[in-house]
């Protein structure tokens, strides 16, 4: 009533009269009580006048039996909830609540609606509670004083901390502040198991840590404190104090710090050198930087001690003597400890390598070993680093400037030291160097670039020459010019030297220069260098007539893909290179297919299915990233090059007969095998691309799919095709073309001589609308079903359930731009699955293994989580797999078995007796790689409960003593593996 | 610890040198050296544990018991040996 306006409060109060004056306080309580509720629910419809007249019949029942208190309370915060409040009113409130209520002895709720009323009027009248001065501290330390449950702490904790960053007058009670909130101080506070309130104890870790580091004032009571629990034995305290000592840090000045400098270091330096606990030390070495921050942040005044300056003496006189013995315990230690204090600002930095630098440099010489030396280099390579976080070294005073010439004769030794792991930290300083701009001067510059010419080509061992190349490439955009003036320059020259020695040696020294031009491409000019390179060597390659071209050939066009990788996400050296090396590799390829040229043998190499394979990722990676705009420039081109043989674009473009890939005649064949060349442009395409004349180019493909002879072109048509379905825009288009498909494939798989090529073609058509879900792909997958009843395409229809579900390198997936719907391999899984056991159970005895095949490919390619909530319903098939001659059919069910048995033991122990003996049976198969899997099954099955495999122990270990005289290592060694944790099933100390 | 093997006349020899030339510990490490070989090794080899020649005070007692094969199964039915070995066996530490 009182809600809708129709009765006022007055009349309300008025009629309870009888309870509200009642003797009984029960009575009274209950009175009170109704009254609380109306209020909590319309204190927004009161009026000013009625307000006042309820705060001071509260205020005066707050002296009432006990009984009635909490539903005071409950009134009072409805009451504190009104904007209509008249000044002055808050505040006697509070203080008849500090008066009155000794709170603690109150119900945990009760004590949290003080609280809310408290935080309430803290919101709305900030200014009256501060005209209380310390008085409203005073009265509320004493109403939390004592607090016990979570909840109230983190409203309490709140309180506190807006007191004092809303600057409440605090007075002399910052003490007991402190103390009332610190004994809190470190948090112990595990929840209850079914906790409905969800309080963690890391929710009241950060609140009470928000209080304690919130004001100045506590620090000559919080920095004891600290210290304190740092140096007690509790891991948590110790963490616990570290991240609030860092926390503190923020607003702490040296004021603060001074008095507690010399404790604090020297338990952080305790724990840094004695802790076994990663965290600590690393929570130790954020505090000492935090530390160091603040210090170095605060203000000098002219007079006093540079506070920042004595605790920084302290560090390096405690730190500096350790660094010195590189082969004891404590060098390592101490230079995390310098770093920290070093990371902390450029004043620090500088103050800390003035002392260390010349002091590593010194060791560095004074060490011999190369083992010693690695580790003073990796301490230079730290110090180095923080360097790169203050960026530019151009002021004089910078220590690192003063060593400059010492600096690098150490990385440059250390470049040439035989040992690879000296050299791999001199590389990692000397790629840190490099980013340091201004550092190293152009003679030096030049001097590094040799010795990463020297490494990347020479070094005999590959770490050193891998690491070198990635070194070159991520300094390479530093210093174009260096890099394209002395490095590419030279690297050419010893591309094309033909100097006498083994062909072998040569080989080799080719194979490293490729990979090094492609490295260092990193930046637009160079690239512009390289790649012209790069193309040349090809075409000087691909003329060459010794038998081991092809592998020149495909070295090549795998520089060019890391090249074209590298320069993806920079739209001009994208551009340059799809404009330059697509048409070159388009002509060169054209040349090598026109029929003059196929009776002689330079040109072939070509043509050879490795190298268009791997010619296939140079230009998908060309082409991947390319903006639209380009996008259709370029395939305006290439498409009627294709269709129309137009030449025109491509450079040398004088071929002595017509292209015409689909164009009939047995002399087009090789014409025909660089559609995969075209496959890789237009299938890499963006998807909002237009493809110029798409539906003649599908039609093509489609007919070449089904017709051509050859399987590499063959597949690769129904690639392209498959590749062009999945990116088509749905709609009748899209609909005619499939239906066009489906009429081509019917009759040729039913019969004829390209059953296997419509298969191919029905497999990656398939593919494409599974990706997608296109509504067709269950049709189409029914199709594929039921050819696994087929005798002569059963087992090539089960293999293509794997090409299915697995990622294909070239074609439809997401790098290409191909519409990959999330989660279709558990689509597929949860439509097909069934079907395939139903398939299975009807199958005649010589077809059974395809569908256990297809069965195992899904599974195979299926997520780990997903596989195991799956499978037990599974699992009677796969042992059944496992009796299965088909040699994948056992891989793949093998395979899907380990994590089985790994992660649900308790299934797989049901069938323990058949588990173990198929797998002692597969430990002799024929093929190395099921046994190897089998044996890894046996020593999985060790995970089973002990008392299951009891019985078989003895059994197992007398089989498994066969595969340890296996003829293959690898065997041998699963089954040492396999059999030692046999042995230790059961025994005593496993 | 440096073995000699020889498969055409399936026999595995393995010198081992001890820490100290008083290492208490000589005679487990053999014995586990010895148990891990036995469990890992096909049958036909014939295995040979011992001391690298002038590294233990005393080698020849300890070399004695390692080529003894009923003490060794003796020792691997005393459970405490026996759960000591696999200790030193056991993959997982």
């Amino acid at each position: 009533g009182v809600k809708d306006g129709r009765w006022t409060v007055l009349q309300l109060v008025e009629a309870l009269g009888f309870c509200l004056e009642n003797t009984d306080p029960r009575m009274r309580g209950r009175g009170i009580q109704l009254l609380s509720q109306v209020l909590l629910q319309c204190y927004s419809l009161l009026q000013e006048k009625e307000v006042l007249h309820l705060v001071l019949f509260y205020e005066s029942r707050l002296q009432d039996n006990h009984l009635v208190i909490p539903s005071v309370l409950q009134g009072l915060r409805a009451l504190s909830m009104c904007e209509v409040l008249s000044p002055g009113l808050a505040v006697s409130v509070l203080k008849a609540i500090f008066q009155e209520v000794h709170v603690q002895s109150l119900l945990q709720l009760d004590r949290h609606t003080v609280y809310s009323i408290i935080t309430n009027f803290m919101s709305t009248r900030e200014e009256e509670l501060k005209g209380l001065g310390a008085n409203f501290t005073f009265g509320f330390i004493q109403v939390m004083d004592g607090e016990k449950d979570p909840r109230n702490l983190l409203v309490a904790f709140q309180i506190v901390h807006d007191l004092i960053a809303k600057d409440y007058a605090l007075g002399p009670f910052v003490e007991e502040l402190f103390e009332v909130t610190s004994c809190y101080f470190p948090v112990d506070f595990t929840p209850p198991p079914n906790d409905p309130h969800g309080i963690q104890r890391e929710d009241l870790i950060l609140s009470l840590r928000a209080v304690l580091a919130s004001t100045t004032q506590f620090a000559e009571f919080l920095l004891p404190l600290l210290i304190e629990k740092l140096d007690s034995e509790l891991q948590s305290a110790k963490l616990d104090s570290l991240q609030t000592l860092t926390a503190c840090c923020a607003i702490y000045g040296q004021k603060e710090l001074q008095e507690f400098l010399p404790s604090l270091w020297s338990s952080l330096r305790r724990e840094v050198f004695q802790t076994a606990s990663e965290k600590i030390e690393t929570e130790c070495l954020a505090a000492l930087r935090a530390l160091s921050a603040c210090l170095s942040r605060s203000v000098l005044s002219s007079d006093s001690e540079d506070l920042l300056d004595s605790f920084l003496s302290s560090i390096l006189q405690d730190c500096r003597h350790h660094l010195c013995e590189p082969d004891m315990k404590l060098v390592w230690p101490s230079a995390k400890l310098l770093q920290a204090a070093a990371g902390a600002s450029l004043r620090t930095y500088h103050r800390i390598t003035h002392s260390v630098l010349p002091l590593l440099l010194e060791q560095y010489t004074k060490h011999t070993q190369s083992s010693q030396r690695r580790t003073i280099l990796e301490m230079l390579l730290g110090f180095l680093e923080l360097q790169q976080k203050w960026g530019h070294v151009e002021e004089d005073e910078s220590p690192l400037l003063l060593h400059q010439a010492p600096v690098c004769s150490v990385v440059f030794s250390a470049l040439l030291d035989p040992s690879v792991q000296l050299q791999l930290v001199g590389i990692k300083a000397l790629t840190v160097l490099g980013s340091l701009q201004g550092f190293l001067s152009s003679s030096n510059l030049e001097l590094v670039v040799d010795h990463l010419i020297r490494l990347a080509l020479h070094e005999e061992d590959s770490q050193s020459s891998e690491a070198a190349m990635e070194a070159a490439g991520s300094l390479a955009p530093t210093y174009p010019k260096v890099f394209s003036g002395h490095m590419v320059p030279r690297l050419e020259e010893e591309l094309q030297s033909e100097r006498e020695e083994s062909y072998h040696k040569r080989q080799s020294l080719q194979q490293r220069c490729l990979q090094a031009l492609a490295a260092v491409s990193t930046h637009t000019s160079i690239v512009k260098e390289t790649v012209p390179i790069l193309l040349q060597h090809l075409q000087k390659v691909q003329k060459e007539t010794e038998a081991k071209n092809t592998q020149d050939v495909i070295s090549v066009c795998q520089s060019l893909h890391r090249v074209a990788l590298q320069c993806q996400q920079d739209a001009e050296g994208c551009w340059y290179f799809h404009q330059t090396v697509v048409p070159c590799l388009l002509a060169m390829a054209v040349q090598a297919a026109m029929p003059e040229s196929t009776h002689t043998l330079p040109g072939k190499a070509l043509l050879e299915e490795e190298v268009l394979a791997a010619m296939i990722p140079v230009i998908s990676a060309a082409t991947t990233h390319l903006s639209p705009e380009l996008a259709a420039q370029s395939v305006s081109r290439v498409v009627p090059l294709f269709l129309d043989g137009d030449v025109s674009f491509l450079p040398q473009n004088n071929f002595p007969c017509s292209f015409q890939p689909f164009g009939d005649g047995e002399h087009l064949e090789a014409q025909r095998r660089l559609i995969a060349l075209l496959m890789a442009f237009v299938c890499s395409l963006p998807r909002d691309v237009a493809i110029p004349q798409q539906e003649w180019l599908l039609r093509e493909l489609l007919a070449l799919s089904c017709s051509s002879n050859c399987p590499f072109t063959a597949t690769t048509a129904a690639k392209c095709f498959a590749g062009l379905v999945n990116k088509h825009p749905a709609g009748q288009q899209l609909d005619e073309i499939l239906q066009l498909a489906v009429n081509r494939m019917e009759p040729s798989l039913a019969e004829g001589p390209r059953r296997t090529q419509a298969l191919t073609l029905l497999l990656w058509v398939t593919k494409a609308l599974v990706l997608r879900y296109h509504p067709l792909s269950s049709c189409l997958t029914d199709k594929l079903l039921g050819l696994l009843g087929d005798t002569e395409l059963g087992p090539a229809t089960a293999d293509g359930f794997s090409l299915l579900m697995a990622e294909s390198p070239d074609v439809l997936h997401k790098g290409c731009h191909a519409d990959v719907r999330i989660m279709f391999r558990q689509r597929f899984f949860t439509d097909n699955v069934p079907k395939l056991v139903q398939g299975f159970h009807g199958a005649g005895p010589d077809v059974k293994a395809n569908y256990l095949k297809g069965l195992s490919h899904v599974l195979n390619h299926l997520p780990k989580p997903v596989l195991v909530t799956e499978l037990p319903t599974l699992l009677s098939l796969l042992l059944e797999a496992l009796s299965c001659s088909d040699r994948v059919v056992q891989l793949s069910t093998l395979s899907c078995l380990h994590p089985l048995l790994l992660e649900a033991p308790q299934i797989m122990s049901l069938h323990v007796d058949t588990l173990v003996t198929k797998f002692l049976n597969l430990t002799s198969s024929p093929t190395m790689a099921v046994r190897i899997a089998a044996l890894r099954c046996a020593h999985a099955l060790t995970s089973l409960p002990t008392t299951v495999l009891l019985p078989y122990k003895g059994r197992v270990i007398r089989a498994l003593a066969k595969p340890l005289d296996d003829k293959k290592r690898l065997v041998r060694k699963e089954a040492v593996a396999a059999r030692g944790e046999w042995f230790l099933l059961g025994s005593p100390g496993r | 610890v440096s073995p000699q093997v020889d498969d055409a006349q399936s026999t595995v020899s393995v010198e081992f040198t001890p820490t100290i030339p008083h290492c208490s510990m000589a005679t487990l490490i053999g014995l586990s050296i010895k148990v891990k070989l036995l469990r890992s090794l096909p049958e036909r080899f014939k295995l040979d544990v011992h001391i690298t020649p002038g590294t233990h005070a005393s080698e020849h007692a300890v070399n004695k018991q390692l080529a003894d094969k009923e003490r060794v199964a003796a020792a691997l039915e005393n459970t405490h040996l026996l759960e000591v070995v696999n200790q030193c066996l056991s993959a997982r530490s």
